[in-house]
C-alpha cells in the first residue's frame, strides 16, 4: 500500500508530536479536536472560510517572479508566493480566521494569542475585531520593544497587549503565559496558537489552515512554467509558513523542500535559533519535537534579529520531515538574511519581513547550487513594514535627526537624506556576499 | 483494571500509607511544596526539614524548570532564582538524600516532563530510589502520554501522582485513579498555582467524583494558604497541598518564616 506523507493527521508524526499538557487543558484540547473534525467535514465551514479568504484576506495570493533578484542566485528562476500581500501583512491570517471561526462554533467569546514579531498577534486582534470577540495578546517584553509598531497596531484593533516579563521575555515565554491564561479561562476563551507547534491538535489544525498556500502555489507554478518547481523554500521558526507551502508538495519526490532556520550570530555561537540544525529531541509546549536545550532539559535562550524566528522549538511535523529526510533545514545568519533583505528591496521593490529574508538568503545560495535552469518557489511569508526601523538602524539609514525633526515639525524628508548612494555601493558588495554564501553552504539534492 | 493499574494497587506506597495514618490520627495529611535550590540548595534542604518538624507529613520538592506553565508568579520567581543560581537536576537527588537522612517524611519530586526525558526516565527513577525518594508528581504528563513513566514506576515501585481537574471527564478520572499511586492531585480550581482567598467549591465536587471513581487518597492543591483552608479542605479530602504560601514565606523570612507558616497550616489538620 502506498503511504502518502500528506495523510498524516497526528497526534504523532513518527516519534514527534503528542500531547504533553496539564490535565486541566485536556478537556479543552479534546473539545477542539472534536469541533475541528466536525468543521473539517462541514461544507458550510469550508464555504465560510473560503468566502472570508476571498473577500477579506485577499486570496488567492499572487505569484511574483523576481528576475533581478534571481540574477544574484546563479540565474535560477525564483518565484515568490506573495503571502506578504494578505490582509494584516503575513500568512498568519490564514490560520487565525480558521481558528476564530472554530472558536465561534464553540461559543467562545474571547481570543488569546502569543506573538513574537507581532504578526500573529495582529492577525488575531484583527479576527477578534471582525467577529466581535475580545482579545488579549501575550508578547515577550523584548519583542514589544523591537516590534513597537505591531504593538500599536494590536491596540488600535482593540486588543490588550500584555508584555511578558518572565523567563527570557521572548516568544517561548509568551506561549507559557498564554497557556496560563487559558488554564484559568478555558470556559469562554479559545487560545489561537500561532504556529504548528503545541499539543495535538494544534500542529495538524494550524497546518491544515495554512496548506492553502502550497495548494494554490502548486497550481500557479504549473500554470506559469508547465512543471513543478525544483525546490520549495521557506523560513522556519515554529514552522507555520513553511509547512503551509511544503504540504502540497510532500508527495512530489522530485521537489526538494528546504527550510531556513535563524542562525543569529552563527550556529557555532550560542546566539542562534537553529532548532533542527543544533537541537535534540525533547518536550516543549505540549509536544515532542526538536528543541534547543541544555543537558538537564532546560530550554536554552534563542537569538535572532527576527522576532518571529526567535523560538527554541519547532513544529513536530518539521522534526519528522527532517528525520525521514523529506525536507532539509539549513541555517541562515542575521547578516546573510539582512543582505538578502536589502537586495530584494533594491532589485524588486519589495520590502520583505526579516523572517522571510532568511528564506531569500537561502534561495540565493540554493540557486547557485541548482543552476540557471532551475525553478525555486519561495514563500514570502510577510512584509517588512514592521521591520523598517530595525532594518534602517541595521543599515545605518535611519536619519534620527530628520526623524525627530519630522515629528516636531511634521515636515517631509528630503530624498537625499536617506544616503541612497552609499546604500547602492553596499549593494554591489552584497552580490559578492551572496556568491560567498553559496559556496560555503549547500543543500544535498 | 489495566495491568499497570493492578500493579499499582498491589505495591505498598509510602505516601499512601502516610496519608492513611494521618487520616486515622488527625483530620488528614498536610503536603508541603518547596522548590529545590531556592534560595540556595542548602537553604532549601533546611527549609524542607523545618516543614516536617512543624507538622508537614509529606514533602513535594519542585524541580526548577525553564518553562513552568502550571505555576503562578511566586513559584515562577523562586524557580527562576534557583536556575539563575545554577540549579542542576542532580541537586534534586542530593536534596532528597539529605532531607531523608534528617527527617522521616515521604518525599516526592514535582517535575515537568522534559528534564526527566533528558536525564533518562529509567535512570531518573533509579537515582530517585537510591536517594530515598518516594515518587513523582507530573504536572504536564497525563496517563495517556506517560507509558515510559508507568513502566519505570512499576519496575521500581515509585509512587506516581497524576492530576485530576474540574474539567476532567468521568472516564479520565477513572484512568487517573486507576493509575495513580500515593494519591491523586486534585486541582482545586481552573488556574495556576498561587494563594487564593477562597478554595474553589469545585474541589469538593471533584473529590466526590473521584470517590465515585474509586479513589481512597485524594489530596487538594492550588490556592490553599492558611490553616483554616487546610481544615476546610480536609473535611472532604485526604490531604491538603500548600506551595506558594510556603515559598513566599521562605523567600521573605527565611527558614524560620517557612517553619512558622507550616506550623500554622498544620494546626488545620487537628481533628
Amino acid at each position: 500500500m502506498t503511504t502518502h506523507l500528506r495523510d498524516e493527521q497526528g497526534p504523532f508524526f513518527g516519534e514527534f508530536g503528542g500531547r504533553f499538557m496539564p490535565e486541566s487543558l485536556i478537556a479543552a484540547l479534546d473539545e477542539i479536536s472534536v469541533a475541528y473534525d466536525e468543521a473539517k467535514n462541514d461544507p458550510a465551514f469550508a464555504a465560510e472560510l473560503t468566502e472570508l479568504h476571498k473577500t477579506y484576506t485577499g486570496r488567492p495570493s499572487i505569484l511574483t517572479e523576481v528576475p533581478r533578484f534571481a540574477a544574484h542566485a546563479g540565474g535560477a528562476r525564483l518565484i515568490l508566493k506573495r503571502e506578504d500581500l494578505n490582509h494584516t501583512g503575513s500568512h498568519k491570517i490564514n490560520n487565525v480566521l480558521g481558528q476564530a471561526l472554530l472558536a465561534k462554533r464553540l461559543g467562545k467569546t474571547r481570543l488569546i494569542a502569543e506573538t513574537g514579531a507581532g504578526q500573529h498577534g495582529v492577525a488575531t486582534a484583527t479576527a477578534a475585531a471582525l467577529m466581535g470577540m475580545s482579545c488579549v495578546v501575550y508578547m515577550g517584553e523584548v519583542d514589544t520593544e523591537r516590534q513597537a509598531l505591531n504593538v500599536a497596531r494590536m491596540r488600535l484593533l482593540g486588543a490588550e497587549v500584555v508584555p511578558v516579563t518572565t523567563g527570557t521575555r521572548t516568544l517561548k515565554d509568551a506561549l507559557n503565559e498564554a497557556f496560563r491564561d487559558w488554564v484559568a479561562n478555558v470556559g469562554d476563551t479559545h487560545y489561537v496558537l500561532g504556529t504548528v507547534a503545541g499539543p495535538h491538535p494544534f500542529p495538524v489544525m494550524v497546518r491544515d489552515f495554512h496548506k492553502i498556500i502550497g495548494e494554490e502555489a502548486r497550481q500557479q507554478v504549473l500554470d506559469l512554467t508547465g512543471a513543478l518547481p525544483d525546490a520549495v523554500v521557506a523560513c522556519v521558526g515554529g514552522g507555520s509558513n513553511a509547512i503551509g507551502i511544503f504540504h502540497a508538495f510532500l508527495d512530489d519526490p522530485d521537489v526538494a523542500l528546504v527550510g531556513y532556520e535563524a542562525a543569529g550570530d552563527g550556529v557555532e555561537t550560542l546566539r542562534h535559533a537553529a532548532t533542527i540544525t543544533m537541537g535534540r529531541p525533547g518536550v516543549l509546549h505540549g509536544s515532542r519535537s526538536m528543541m534547543l536545550q541544555d543537558a538537564d532539559g532546560q530550554t536554552l535562550d534563542s537569538h535572532s534579529i527576527s522576532a518571529g524566528l526567535d523560538y527554541p522549538g519547532v513544529g513536530p511535523e518539521h522534526a519528522w520531515l527532517a528525520s525521514i529526510g523529506r525536507a532539509q533545514y539549513v541555517p541562515v545568519t542575521d547578516s546573510e538574511a539582512m543582505s538578502a533583505f536589502r537586495l530584494l528591496c533594491q532589485t524588486e521593490g519589495i520590502i520583505p519581513a526579516i523572517e522571510s529574508a532568511h528564506a531569500l538568503a537561502g534561495a540565493l545560495a540554493l540557486g547557485q547550487q541548482l543552476g540557471p535552469d532551475s525553478v525555486i518557489l519561495l514563500n514570502l511569508s510577510g512584509r517588512g513594514d514592521k521591520d523598517v526601523e530595525t532594518a534602517a538602524r541595521y543599515f545605518g539609514v535611519l536619519d534620527e535627526a530628520a526623524l525627530v525633526a519630522t515629528e516636531l515639525e511634521a515636515s517631509a524628508l528630503e530624498p537625499g537624506d536617506l544616503a541612497s548612494e552609499a546604500l547602492s555601493d553596499e549593494l554591489r558588495a552584497g552580490s559578492d556576499e551572496a556568491a560567498e554564501l553559496a559556496s560555503g553552504r549547500g543543500v544535498q539534492l | 483494571m489495566s495491568e499497570t493499574a493492578a500493579a499499582a494497587s498491589r505495591t505498598a506506597s509510602p505516601v499512601g500509607t502516610r496519608i492513611a495514618s494521618a487520616n486515622e490520627q488527625r483530620a488528614g495529611a498536610l503536603i508541603g511544596y518547596l522548590p529545590v535550590g531556592f534560595p540556595t540548595l542548602q537553604s532549601s534542604i533546611d527549609a524542607a526539614v523545618a516543614l516536617v518538624e512543624n507538622g508537614v507529613d509529606i514533602l513535594e520538592l519542585g524541580l526548577p524548570y525553564s518553562d513552568p506553565v502550571m505555576d503562578g508568579p511566586v513559584i515562577q520567581r523562586a524557580t527562576q532564582t534557583a536556575l539563575e543560581n545554577g540549579f542542576r537536576l542532580r541537586d534534586a537527588f542530593t536534596a532528597v538524600e539529605a532531607i531523608r537522612s534528617r527527617v522521616d517524611a515521604p518525599t516526592l519530586l514535582m517535575t515537568y516532563w522534559n528534564p526527566v526525558v533528558q536525564y533518562g526516565v529509567d535512570r531518573f527513577a533509579d537515582d530517585l530510589v537510591s536517594a530515598g525518594g518516594a515518587g513523582l508528581i507530573t504536572p504536564d504528563l497525563t496517563v495517556d502520554s506517560g507509558a515510559d513513566w508507568l513502566a519505570a514506576s512499576d519496575r521500581t515501585g515509585l509512587d506516581r501522582v497524576f492530576l485530576a481537574a474540574p474539567t476532567s471527564t468521568d472516564e479520565r478520572l477513572k484512568v487517573v485513579v486507576d493509575n495513580s499511586r500515593g494519591f491523586v492531585y486534585v486541582v482545586s480550581t481552573m488556574g495556576v498555582t498561587g494563594a487564593r482567598s477562597d478554595v474553589d467549591a469545585s474541589a469538593r465536587t471533584l473529590v466526590d467524583r473521584l470517590r465515585a471513581a474509586g479513589s481512597t487518597s485524594a489530596c487538594v492543591g492550588i490556592g490553599i494558604s492558611t490553616g483554616d483552608q487546610v481544615r476546610e479542605v480536609l473535611e472532604y479530602s485526604d490531604g491538603a497541598i500548600v506551595g506558594s504560601a510556603l515559598v513566599r514565606a521562605l523567600g521573605e523570612d527565611g527558614v524560620a518564616g517557612a517553619a512558622r507558616v507550616a506550623a500554622g497550616l498544620a494546626a488545620g489538620t487537628a481533628r
